[in-house]
């Protein structure tokens, strides 16, 4: 196949789409309201996504909303990313029994189980970019994550293209989104006028493969057009930006700012930025016996650099201070992540802005600090301009 | 370092997952001082050659407790694998318990080696401070099966209490060479002591090395090692021919946790062992 | 004489000061020796000299009855032993004893003193010899004092 087709199906085709790879034995997860947010699980069928459902979100805000129209995909992210099934918040890593002088190791984390083959259903632009920016993580370096390597490698990704900015995103500033680019099997664009379809992009052979069995036409270039009308809308109205160039000087210049004193006056390390993040990748390892003792567990948890064990050595925490921690995440995320990967480790999803029980929003506190560089950084080349003319 | 390039065939590989740790055989416990000792292990299965280069670490696991990063205080160039430490945590004073015939999981090994290779040719001065030898005795050995490679060779130790001198058979042994210097100091002393009184770094202006082409290896306290460090360049030793080891939180020792995050680099993967120079403004920078 | 201006001249301590101003500090030089185990000075004695220690390690100690006598410091080969001749009431601080057998110049704190203030030029030059030595001792004090070997709990 040379060329990759883009189509267009009716809404109702969702479900067949769904359908269709639930029998090439994908365990599909997909967002669905769940309590008063939408939340990702496994999904069985369309009429489980948040049909006429929205949300408002601001800092420290979120609400489920109706809608006065039936979209599946009216809302922007939710409390949950993907990374919570391509690196699950709990994984046993290795069961070793024995005693003392006997000890039997299994390797769990390599051990394939039929529920990860996962179709991910309705990933924005930003949670795709942030998938990848966990591929390097885990699969770039000298050492890999072999589970996250096999749950990745088979997993079926159907992107969906937003039409509607949310409360706290800035994908367009941070250049992911709203339209999804690349790493997709399939993207959809949902369209609402008086009709209500989906423009269909085929990323790969696979998508393609699974998109011969649904109800499909090719997609028209009117048809196509009024999809790029409504994502290159959404990309005007995010409220928020962050500006991703020199983060690193910016950040690393201004470890004394003052705003970090401000910022850790509010934050109250409880994480939930870190939960949310769908790039956050630091984990902890926890050890455990059964009451026996004869059997011990290591597994691997989710961790966040806002507790104070995270940076413990003998004796004491490396960085004792809010002001040490949340300076520690936000350098880390918008610059130390340059050096280490190549790329910032913010894709503008904007969920540790509305999970964050206090409304710390990550644009606000980077732009005071870049305000001073600009200004600094003014005022040492006029200094030199001055010097040059005298 | 020979024997770190070249795969002896007396060596075992781990072929399953990084964080699957491989049992090995505790083959001897020695107790060092009140609070340290020095294991010596085995693989349980397969060869008994740990391939290793000086100043790398590996991932203890003592069954059903945890996991801790320990650096390597064996030799590189002969069999099994010896770990000195002090029981200051939950998992170390587990260490402390085990006996002849205990299993152990290990990973490893990991992170960056001295530059013993590079040294070659200059003086090499390495100042250790409290449980700061043990990393450093590897490079000791490498240094030593190759004297005649280097020009001066001195070992600056400094220790808490003459009580808590690791080592101090072999010391001697070193201290007897006429091709290696050996100064010891104690930052508290009892009446008994002859030996020197005060902070290691009093003992750099006794090492009489050639600060032109001279390499430094420095570990102990992160205070000890920037004090330290700014002896050596105070004495125009050049700051990229220094270098330190550094300690930080460890969960995986492959990268992939984050808990080591130093700045920009995993001390796990990037170091332990660094260029005095990739991490000068780091060291000066509280709660990075 | 000639070998004692030599060897000052040659010292760290006394690098640039100028051959007119080593001449005047040689006049106030001698080599002294002591032999193991004896004391060089001894808390709350005058304190006329400093030495330059060129051979053998001191002693710097505390006399304490309940513990005997306590190192806090030893000096050897290139050291400055000795700054309470600069400074009055004049008298020793510490008991300072020869571990080794120890060979080194005295220099005449009485005399010094006089040249010091008699000529303030010389004065500021030795002062700042000794303040750079104060400076180290105190740094290495502090370093000390934190204890950095000991297990935090």
């Amino acid at each position: 196949m040379s060329t990759l087709m883009t189509y267009r199906i009716e809404h109702d085709a969702l479900n067949e789409l769904i359908q269709e790879l639930r029998k090439e034995k994908y365990n599909v997860i997909g967002p669905t309201p769940r309590g008063e947010a939408i939340v990702l699980d496994e999904i069985t069928s369309a009429l489980e996504l948040p049909i006429g459902k929205t949300d408002e979100q601001s800092p420290a805000q979120y609400h489920l909303k109706d809608r006065t129209d039936k979209a599946y995909f009216g809302f922007s992210a939710g409390p949950h990313s993907w990374k919570k099934y391509l690196f699950p918040p709990i994984l046993r890593l290795v069961t070793a029994s024995g005693n003392g002088s006997d000890l039997q190791i299994s390797d769990d984390a390599s051990k394939p189980n039929e529920e990860e083959k996962y179709a991910l259903f309705g990933v924005r632009a930003c949670d795709l970019s942030a998938i990848h920016i966990q591929d390097q993580v885990f699969g770039d370096g000298t050492y890999k994550d072999p589970a996250y390597l096999r749950v990745r490698n088979q997993a079926f990704i159907v992107a969906v293209n937003c039409t509607r900015a949310g409360g706290t995103c800035f994908c367009s500033s941070v250049r992911t989104g709203p339209r999804a680019r690349v790493g997709f099997d399939l993207a959809l664009s949902e369209v609402i006028d008086n009709e209500h379809y989906f423009i269909v992009e085929v990323g790969t052979e696979r998508g393609e493969k699974v998109m011969s069995s649904v109800s499909r036409r090719p997609a028209g270039d009117t048809e196509m057009e009024k999809a790029d009308r409504l994502i290159r809308a959404a990309a005007q109205l995010t409220g928020r930006s962050l500006e991703p160039d020199n983060t690193r000087e910016i950040l690393y210049q201004n470890t004394e700012h003052p705003r970090w004193d401000v910022v850790a006056a509010r934050c109250l390390s409880c994480a939930n930025c870190t939960m949310v993040c769908p790039t956050c990748f630091c984990a902890t390892v926890e050890d455990t016996t059964d009451l026996t003792g004869t059997e011990a567990q290591r597994t691997r948890k989710w961790d966040s650099c806002f507790t104070m064990d995270f940076s413990y050595i003998h004796g004491g925490s490396v960085r004792p201070s809010a002001r040490g921690r949340y300076r520690h995440w936000l350098t880390h995320k918008l610059a130390s992540w340059v050096d280490q990967f190549g790329t910032i480790g913010c894709v503008g999803c904007g969920r540790c802005i509305t999970w964050c029980p206090v409304g710390i929003d990550i644009t606000e506190e980077f732009r005071v600090i870049r305000e001073t560089y600009l200004m600094t950084s003014r005022v040492s080349s006029t200094k030199e301009a001055t010097h040059g003319n005298s | 370092m020979a024997s770190v390039l070249e795969v002896p065939s007396d060596t075992t590989f781990v072929s399953a997952g990084p964080m699957v740790p491989r049992p090995f055989v505790v083959k001897r416990f020695r107790k060092e001082t009140d609070d340290t000792f020095t294991l010596e292990l085995e693989p349980k299965e397969g060869r008994s050659r740990f391939v290793f280069g000086p100043g790398q670490f590996n991932m203890v696991y003592v069954y059903g407790v945890g996991e801790v990063p320990i650096s390597i205080s064996g030799s590189p160039s002969t069999p099994g694998l010896i770990h000195t430490t002090r029981a200051v945590g939950t998992v170390t004073k587990a260490m402390a318990k085990l006996k002849k015939g205990d299993i152990v999981g290990i990973r490893g090994p990991y992170g960056t080696t001295w530059p013993v290779k590079e040294a070659r040719s200059h003086d090499v001065v390495i100042v250790a401070g409290g449980i700061g030898l043990p990393p450093l005795r590897g490079a000791i050995y490498e240094i030593l099966s190759n004297r005649k490679d280097y020009g001066k060779v001195v070992l600056l130790y400094g220790v808490r209490t003459p009580a808590d001198i690791l080592f101090k058979d072999e010391l001697e042994q070193w201290r007897a060479r006429f091709d290696m210097e050996v100064f010891i100091t104690v930052d508290r002393a009892v009446s008994e002591w002859r030996g020197n009184v005060g902070v290691v770094t009093t003992l750099i202006s006794k090492a009489g090395f050639d600060p032109q082409n001279t390499i430094a290896m420095i570990v102990g306290p992160e205070v000890m090692m920037r004090f330290t460090a700014l002896e050596f360049i105070k004495r125009s030793v050049k700051p990229d021919s220094i270098y330190l080891s550094m300690e930080r939180n460890m969960k995986c020792g492959i990268g992939l946790c984050g808990h080591c995050q130093f700045g920009p680099m995993f001390v796990c993967k990037d170091g332990p062992v660094f260029r005095y120079t990739q991490i000068k403004d780091l060291l000066v920078k509280w709660e990075i | 004489m000639e070998t004692l201006e030599r060897i000052l001249g040659q010292h760290p301590f006394f690098k640039d000061l100028g051959p007119d101003y080593l001449q005047l500090v040689t006049g106030c030089a001698s080599n002294v020796r002591f032999e193991q185990d004896t004391f060089i000075f001894r808390e709350g004695e005058e304190a006329n000299q400093f030495y330059l220690i060129r051979e053998g390690r001191v002693a710097l100690q505390v006399f304490s009855p309940e513990r005997g006598h306590i190192t806090v410091e030893t000096l050897g080969e290139g050291d400055i032993l000795g700054w309470s001749w600069l400074i009055p009431p004049y008298n020793w601080h510490f008991d300072a004893k020869a571990l080794d057998l120890t060979r080194a110049i005295a220099l005449d704190g009485k005399c010094l003193r006089r040249k010091c203030e008699e000529d303030h030029h010389l004065g500021y030059e030795i002062l700042k010899r000794f303040a750079h030595i104060i400076e180290q001792r105190l740094e290495s004090t502090r370093l000390q004092l934190l204890d950095l070997y000991g297990v935090r709990s």
